[in-house]
Parts: C-alpha cells; structure tokens; sequence
C-alpha cells in the first residue's frame, strides 16, 4: 500500500508585513477601533487621556499643512513596524522582546518587568505601558477576545500584528492540509479599512499583494535614514 | 592637641544623644515615611499614581538615580585619588567621604526597583541559575547597570569598612557590655601591631586603585543608559566622560557641605581646618570649568550638526520651556563658583557652602535636563508630550534626601566620623 503523502504545513519563513496607502487613507480611525477591540485594549477615560495616557497601539497621526481656508490635512496611521533591526529589542534587560523567526518583534507579557527602557529607544514611540490595571465598565467587559490576553499592570505592550489571528490562520492552514495564502490572514485594522488603504500579509511571498504594493514606487518606509529597517511600507504620491 | 583630647573630642558624638540630634531624626523619619506611603500607594495602584506618560516613560526616579550615583563619587575621589596620590591633607576626610559614597549608592540602588512596572520581579535581572533556563539579556545597558552597581557598592562597603577596624578595637576598649562586644566582633581581632598596619596600608592602596576604576566604569555604565539608545541628544558620545566628570563635580559639592555641616555640628574646627575646605574648594573650581567645558562642546556640537530631531530637544532646552532651568544651571555649576571661589577674597567656608549648593541643585537640574526633554520630543514628532512629576514623585525624592540626612546622622553615633588613627598619622595634616 503506497504511504499517504501529507503536504507540507505552512511555508517557512513568513515574514510579515503591511503596506498603507496614504492617498486612500481618510483618517476615519475604524482601524484604531477594530485594533481596541481585537486585543481588548482598555480605554483610558477622559481624566487619563489627559494625562496622556490614551493607549491605542495604532494610532492615525495627523499632519497639517498650510493655513485657512488652504489647509491640508495628511493622515498617517503609525503601529510597531516590526524592525528587523528593532532598537527596542537590544536594550530590555530581560528578553521581554524579543524577533521570532516570522520577522515579528514579540512582547512577551510574563517576561516583562517594566524598565521601559523598550519604549524610550523605540523612534516611533508605538510602544505602551500598562499605567494600572485593566478596567473595562459594563457590558464592555463582556465583548473581550478570548484570543488576547489581558496585560497586567507594569508590562509593556504594542501592535503584535494581530498574532492570535496569525496563529489561527497558521492552524486553519495546517488542518487542512494547505499552505497559508495570501489574504488568509489578516490584521483587525487591515479588515476593518474601509478605503482598504491597509493590507497585511507574507512579505517573503513575491506573489502577496503586500510584497507588490512594497515594490510599488511610492512606497517608501518611516525614518528610513535611522537604519531600524521597519516592514510597514507607506504609499504616497510624491510630491 | 593631646592624643587623649583627640581622641575623647572625636568619640564624644557617640556617647550622648543632643536633643538637635533628635529633632534632625523626627524630622527626617517623617520625611522617609512620607515617603514609603507614596510608595506603597504606586504599589498597590500601578505606575499611573507618577507623572510619567507616553513618551516620557523615565521621570524623576531616573533623575534621581543618576544623581546619587554622582555624588557617590566623593568618596572614590577623595578616598582613592589622594590616597594614591599621597596627599597627606585628605586625612581628616576621608571616611566622611567614604560614607557619602556607601550611603548615596545605597540610596541610588532603591531606584532602579522603584521605577519598574513590576519591582517584585526585579531579580530577573541578576542571573540566577533557574528552571526555567532563562538568563537576562548581557546586551542590555541595564543589565551593565546591575552589575556595576553591585559591584561598586559591595567595593564601596568594603573600602569604608577597612579603615574603621582601628577605630572599632578602640571603641571596643572604650565601651562596655553589648557595645563593647558589637565592636571587638567588628574589630576582627585588631591589636594594632606593624604587621597588621602595613597590611592595612597595603589593601587600602590596592584597593583605592581597583575602586577608581570600578567609579569610573559604573558612571559610564549609567551614561551607556542613556547614549546607547538613539533617542535625540542622548545618543552622544560624550555621555560616559561627561557624566564621569560631573559626578566628580557633584560629589566634591556633596562633601563640602557635609564636612561644614559636621564641623558646625560635632565642633570640629580643630580637624577640619580652612586648609581641607580651601584645597577642595580648589577642585570644586577646577571641576567647574571642565563641566563647562564638557557642556559647552556637547551643546556646540549638537547646534552646529543642525540634525533635525536632536535641535527640537535642543531648542527646547536653550530657549523654549526649559530655558529657565537651563540657564539657572549654567548659573549654579560654573558661575556662582567660578566667582565665589576663583575671586580669592570671597573665598571662605560659607561662600564655599553656598557655591556647593549651587552646584548639588545645578546638576540635579542637569540630570533631568538630560532625561526630561529629549523624552518629551521623540523623533515621531506627533507623539510628543510634557512630563509633571506628581505628588507620589515629589514626596519619594524628598524622602530619599532625607534618607541620606537620616544614614549620616545614624553613623556620626556610631563611628567616629573622622577616623582616628589617620588623623593621628598626620595631625597637621
């Protein structure tokens, strides 16, 4: 009887990352509501916000130019870029974060002390610190993902590139006996764009939509010159 | 003086308690339990009682440990440089100086805990053997900080230790009971013969050499914190001299006013004499231009390179929100002593005082100065924000103040606080 050959699980290395087209972006921040609700972000109320406490780990910067009535605004939506060469990663002291081998910069919520030492280094300042503990006021405390867990007070948290939905598609994949395609996979902030200004997937994967849209000529990267070598690729006209 | 007058006028601290005394420790106590409320409050309700905010993520608590790691460096200078150095005038000096070096390192070491999400954990950074395989991260500067503090402060023990052994078989002659044996136990059998000076000698010239090369790596290793990170004006590579240079700077300030405070004190005008607080007088001026110097050619270059990101924080320290405090350090680190203390005729023990003062609270501003601005403009300008210390910051770092009145005022009765026996080597010294 001839062996049953499996096909292999999904194809290694991934290597993740996002493409945002700027000129389609409206700033409507559904992306920064999906991520909330997604990885059961708390808010931080009016009192805290003031403080500048406000957590979102995307959060759309926005950029004025000129003045009345010839003003622009330009929107730019900023979560952890996952640098392949993180400067957050070099600097905790306890291998709280950490690059895995999917080109992700992982926080690892147990490991972590709370130097913070992560954030300051970080030129984008997309990392976030749990100031106290997590609250939600009914019945928002019944809409949390069971996927995400909730952070205590003092560890560091960011964009994870939605790595529970990574996961599960992983699994899906390996189910069925697949490799992860492009477009199985997506970030809350990518599926909730409403322009579909943001797209996730396999940089490593020539044929992935973000691999074509990251070859575009528009696309270029955040503080390129600073050498941390982000893998979100921002789309914009030139000017 | 006879050698029973000195010794009977340096140890009567220790057998009486003034009521001056009392009141300067009820009034510290309260200070430190002020403080420790605060700190149970940041404990039971999270990181979120300070003033601390994206992207100011390092405040006071930071300033505050750099700054007692520079004024432990008093007692490395003194101690170790004019010991090797042979400068017979550091005599009276010295173990007031050594015991700002313990105590101030003692009271920096509490804040690289205070400040962590979760200080109960904060061992993870030691590397322990455990179960888990895991060890801590060596490319870390925190992990550098670990190691140089810890090895400064049991070196900095050590170095105050030696020196009293003299002192504690001459106590243990003079007390009774409990006291006495407390003392013979601390004495480690001492009897004073030429065997055990010449060793005692010899370990104390070795090891002023070994602590001026672990004072100086740990002041790097706490500049390393900051100038390793690319953040804007700290990725300099005159952090490590430059913070070298001021905790000098600092702690000489620091041992003026301790020795006067003392001298005022326990009536020790017949040991600490002009010739100690003019000589240190002298390196307070000197160390005030080389800060000059550093600062003027860290500014420079920062202004003169116009990079983007770095003139934001600069512009902010020289002439927008934090000018005023800029200035006011300039004033207190080179001005005030450079004319108080260069101009010979204003120079005595109270503009020496007030020059000291100056230059303790003009490198406290320096500290946050550093920390404080380069934090509050990152290179995303949009997630720029302004720090406030709040209440649970405030009291902490008063508290820790108090903390250093309340060490000395505890150790001034229980040690002589001008070692015997050196004085009595050289008492024109």
């Amino acid at each position: 009887m001839a062996e049953e050959t499996r096909t292999q699980p999904t194809r290694q290395p991934h290597s993740w990352g996002m493409a945002i087209d700027l000129d389609r972006c409206t700033g409507c921040e559904a992306c920064v509501v999906a991520c909330h609700s997604e990885n059961n972000i708390p808010t931080a109320g009016p009192e805290q916000a003031a403080l500048g406490r406000a957590k979102h780990w995307l959060t759309v910067d926005r950029y004025y130019e000129g003045a009345f009535p010839d003003i622009k605004v330009k929107y730019r939506p900023v979560m952890c870029q996952h640098c392949e060469e993180a400067p957050c990663e070099p600097v905790c002291p306890v291998y709280a974060t950490y690059h895995n081998d999917e080109g992700l910069n992982v926080q690892v919520y147990n490991r972590c002390v709370g130097t913070r030492y992560c954030a300051n280094n970080c030129p984008y300042t997309v990392r976030h610190f749990n100031w106290f503990e997590a609250k939600w006021e009914a019945p928002l405390d019944m809409q949390l993902n069971p996927d995400v867990s909730i952070r205590e007070a003092g560890v560091m948290e960011k964009c994870s590139f939605c790595i529970q939905r990574i996961h599960r598609g992983k699994i899906a994949a390996k189910e069925e006996e697949r490799e992860v395609q492009d477009g199985d996979i997506q970030t809350a902030c990518a599926q909730s764009c409403p322009a579909e200004a943001m797209v996730f997937g396999d940089l490593s994967d020539p044929e992935s939509k973000v691999s074509k849209l990251a070859g575009s000529s528009r696309a270029g990267l955040l503080l390129e010159e600073l050498g941390a070598k982000p893998k979100v690729f921002y789309l914009e006209r030139a000017k | 003086m006879t050698s029973d007058a000195v010794r009977e006028a340096l140890m009567r601290p220790l057998w009486r308690i003034s009521r001056p005394w009392l009141a300067a420790v009820l009034v510290c106590l309260t200070m430190v339990g002020a403080a420790l409320y605060a700190w149970s409050v940041q404990l039971s309700q999270g990181m979120g009682v300070t003033g601390l905010r994206r992207p100011n993520y390092w405040g006071l608590y930071i300033v505050n440990f750099v700054f007692w790691v520079g004024i432990s460096h008093a007692g490395t200078l003194i101690s170790a440089i004019l010991r090797l150095t042979d400068a017979g005038w550091r005599r009276p000096v010295t173990r007031v100086a050594e015991a700002i070096t313990l105590f101030s390192l003692m009271i920096a070491g509490i804040f690289p805990i205070l400040h962590l999400g979760r200080e109960s954990l904060f061992y993870w950074i030691i590397p322990l053997p455990n179960d888990r395989l895991l060890w801590p991260n060596f490319r870390s500067p925190l992990f550098w900080d670990m190691m140089a503090i810890t090895t400064y402060v049991a070196a900095s023990a050590l170095f105050l230790y030696l020196p009293m052994i003299p002192d504690f078989a001459m106590l243990a002659e003079r007390s009774t009971g409990f006291k006495s044996r407390v003392y013979r136990a601390l004495s480690l059998g001492w009897i004073g013969d030429d065997r055990q000076w010449h060793a005692l000698e010899r370990a104390m010239k070795i090891f002023a050499g070994v602590i001026l090369a672990i004072a100086i790596s740990v002041h790097s290793v706490v500049a390393f914190d900051f100038s390793m990170g690319i953040a804007p004006m700290w990725h300099s590579t005159i952090f490590a001299p430059y913070f070298v240079a001021g905790a000098i700077f600092s702690g000489i300030a620091a041992l003026i006013l301790v020795m006067a405070g003392l001298r005022r004190a326990l009536r020790l005008d017949a040991f600490l004499r002009w010739k100690h607080f003019n000589n240190l007088g002298k390196l307070l001026l000197t160390m005030c231009v080389v800060w000059l110097y550093f600062t003027a050619s860290e500014y420079l270059t920062a202004w003169y390179g116009n990079e983007h990101a770095e003139m934001a924080v600069f512009n902010k320290k020289i002439s927008g929100e934090y000018a005023p405090w800029f200035w006011t350090m300039v004033a207190c680190n080179f001005f005030v002593p450079f004319i108080l203390i260069g101009v010979e005729r204003l120079r005595n023990v109270t503009t020496l005082c007030i020059s000291s003062l100056g230059v303790l609270l003009g490198m406290w501003i320096e500290r946050f100065l550093i920390v404080v601005p380069t934090l509050e403009t990152p290179h995303l300008a949009a997630a720029s924000g302004l720090y406030y210390p709040s209440w649970v910051e405030l009291t902490i770092t008063a508290g820790t103040f108090a903390a250093m009145v309340l060490l000395y005022l505890l150790f001034s009765k229980l040690v002589p606080i001008i070692a015997v026996w050196e004085y009595e080597h050289d008492p024109l010294g």
